[in-house]
């Protein structure tokens, strides 16, 4: 071979020129890199501090200790009454509200006078002497000591007195929607997300990964799996409001027609429907994480086991599902991520209802946390905007634990080859 | 290691043809495989020897575009026929791949799975009994007794590969095809293979497809040499090699091509 070419000067100018370049550009990018994972992280820690800032008084509650002297207030109850089962009408029909009101003086919340019914019903005595009674504050209090705006109501005399402490409140997390602030709880919406999850996971799970299964390991490719696929693509992006729509036509009105064979099963407002609804929506997603999943075992292992006999229901069973789990399970995740913090197509089946009593099963009527949390922030009372702080904590310690149990199982089905 | 006298064929092939969507693969192949010869199939790359190997044990069914046709017997028995279950041929022609290729489960495992989905094994002690001498007869079992739990896949290539022998030996087949079994070892680990081969020899009819020329001639007494999806030449290995009756096997075993 006869070189005509000069050998190349790997220390000329430019050629270092270009190093720099190299490294500079090298550099600029771990930067901007650096940069966005900064910015997220900051968005990040600003949604949880304020969440926790706002959240931590919806956790609180104040309470004040009111001097009752029921003699005074002369309640028109008999003791019989009180025993009977009509104590909580005979209460109120006595006037005992506007008798706490008028002793409260503004202090205390506009329901304290229900824990005072409960209290004179577990100890009926008490309507003969003067009791002192710890209440649920009022907002107007609750705001002042939190270092709110002054309402004239001199709680600091109270304070100085002992006579208001603020503790954690169990009501929050036992307690349902009410009108009143200081009452309201978010069990009724805990207990309808978990219960619409449960819904929403047993059908759109097993349908999901069978249908992956079908669509990898049976069906031929054709022009008909090529519509399917194309079509479960689109699914995936339909925005989450066509999905109420078609739960409300398709479950609530389709099925009302069978009238009292199945149509008790699908009452408006129920998790049964939320849950389905959901189900429909995050369906796609399961299919298409989960064929990714089927696909990304390797042929080795399907062809290892069909060499030794194992039919094709064995070889997907034993062996492509055990493999594909944990992609199948990160996109089970994606989905149910999706579906717990999904609002929309519940408002259109009628999941955004006011409903004290949190739901006994699948077909009563309940909420949601994400509507609940949208519930509450239309409120104009002051107090729900503490609520909805501490509604969307709750939002977020659910969807952490749910997510974390689906990395435990992930990293439990995890397997190498 | 000379060509023993064979007995009525355990496998034949008669004017087999395969194609992939359309475009053919294989034409016209026939041959016979017996019991006491292991037989090797050469040839050049993509000339259909691995093709015509799948056809053997049905393997290419997985495969939606593969058309077979032909006549293609075991015992006597026409595989293809809709009287045979697959599952059961494909337990009776077991295979060894060119990759290793175990189950990410324990060395147990893997050679426990054949004879528990054929429901092999009627208790415990009978399935250790088979994993023992599955591994013994694949010459692992002296390296392994000691840690069956482990992940197959913990192995060094070479015990892989004879791990995916003993898979295919629990389920105690007729035949055994090996396609390529060497291709991805070291030379002390094809050696040993090579070796395993010898002792299987005789137990079970075994075909062995291989790149490796010096290998074929090492390990077989029947070459086939494929050239072109066609089956050009098929004898003794000793001919084969030494005196063989085609031009092009003459080239190919000369270094001509391929």
């Amino acid at each position: 071979m006869n070189s005509a070419r000069t050998p190349t000067d790997w220390k000329g100018t430019a050629m270092q020129a270009r190093i720099r370049r190299r490294y500079r550009s090298e550099r600029a990018f771990k930067l901007a890199g650096l940069a966005a994972v900064i910015l997220s992280a900051a968005f990040l820690a600003f949604l949880l501090v304020t969440m926790a800032w706002n959240g931590a008084g919806g956790f609180t509650r104040t309470e004040v200790a009111l001097k009752l002297d029921f003699p005074a207030m002369a309640l028109p109850v008999t003791p019989t009454q009180l025993r009977s089962p009509a104590a909580d009408l005979a209460l109120s029909g006595a006037g005992l509200k506007n008798a706490v009101e008028t002793a409260g003086e503004g202090w205390v919340s506009d329901s304290a006078w229900m824990k005072v019914r409960d209290a004179i019903k577990a100890d009926p005595s008490m309507l003969g002497r003067s009791q002192v009674i710890w209440l649920p504050a009022s907002p107007a209090v609750e705001a002042e000591m939190r270092g709110g705006p002054d309402a004239g109501l001199e709680v600091h005399v109270l304070q100085s007195r002992g006579l208001v402490r603020t503790g954690f409140n169990l009501d929050f997390l036992t307690a349902s929607n009410s009108t009143d602030p200081t009452a309201a709880g978010i069990w009724g919406a805990l207990k309808g997300s978990l219960l619409t999850m449960l819904v929403t996971f047993l059908i759109a799970f097993p349908v999901g990964v069978l249908s992956a299964i079908y669509l990898e390991e049976y069906a031929a490719r054709n022009r008909w799996t090529d519509l399917i696929e194309v079509s479960i693509n689109n699914l995936a992006a339909v925005p989450s409001i066509i999905f109420g729509l078609l739960g409300l036509a398709v479950f609530l009105g389709t099925f009302s027609l069978f009238g009292h064979t199945i149509g008790p099963l699908f009452p408006r407002s129920a998790a049964v429907v939320g849950g389905l609804t959901l189900a429909l929506m995050i369906m796609p997603v399961i299919v298409i994480a989960s064929r990714n999943a089927i696909k990304a075992v390797p042929p080795s292992i399907r062809d290892a086991a069909y060499a030794v006999g194992a039919s094709r229901v064995q070889v997907v069973f034993h062996h492509v599902l055990p493999l594909a789990l944990p992609g199948i399970l990160t996109g089970t995740i994606i989905g149910m991520a999706r579906a717990l913090g999904e609002t929309a197509p519940l408002l259109l089946i009628g999941m955004r209802a006011f409903i004290v009593t949190p739901p006994e099963g699948f077909t009563d009527p309940s909420t949601v946390l994400p509507v609940q949390i949208f519930l509450w922030s239309d409120e104009v009372s002051r107090g729900f905007i503490e609520k909805t702080s501490a509604a969307i904590i709750v939002l977020l310690v659910f969807l952490l634990a749910m997510n974390g149990l689906a990395i435990y199982l992930r990293n439990k089905f995890e397997t190498r080859w | 290691m000379t060509d023993r006298v064979p007995s009525s064929p355990k496998m034949s092939a008669r004017g087999v043809n395969v194609s992939y969507g359309g475009t053919p693969a294989i034409q016209d192949v026939s041959i016979d495989i017996d019991m006491e010869n292991v037989t090797a199939f050469i040839g050049p790359s993509g000339c259909g020897k691995s093709t015509f190997l799948r056809t053997l044990n049905r393997m290419n069914d997985t495969i939606p575009s593969a058309k077979v046709t032909g006549d293609i017997t075991l015992d006597g028995e026409d595989i293809y026929s809709a009287a045979m279950d697959v599952v059961q041929l494909r337990a009776r022609v077991g295979m060894v791949f060119q990759k290793p290729n175990p189950f990410p489960k324990s060395i147990f495992e893997n050679v426990a799975y054949g004879p528990r989905i054929h429901g092999l094994a009627a208790s415990r002690p009978d399935m250790e009994a088979i994993v023992e001498r599955s591994l013994k007869r694949a010459g692992l079992w002296d390296e392994v007794k000691d840690r069956l739990s482990d992940s197959g896949t913990a192995l060094s290539g070479g015990q892989q590969q004879r791990l995916c022998i003993a898979r295919a030996i629990a389920v105690d087949p007729e035949v055994i095809l090996m396609d390529e079994p060497c291709s991805a070892l070291d030379p002390i680990a094809t050696a040993k293979i090579e070796e395993l081969i010898h002792e299987l020899r005789g137990r079970y009819a075994i075909v062995v497809v291989t790149h490796n020329m010096q290998q074929a001639a090492r390990v077989s007494q029947r070459t086939a040499f494929f050239h072109l999806g066609q089956l050009v030449e098929y004898g003794a290995t000793d001919d084969i090699f030494t005196n063989p009756r085609q031009e092009r096997t003459k080239d190919y075993i000369t270094g001509r091509y391929g």
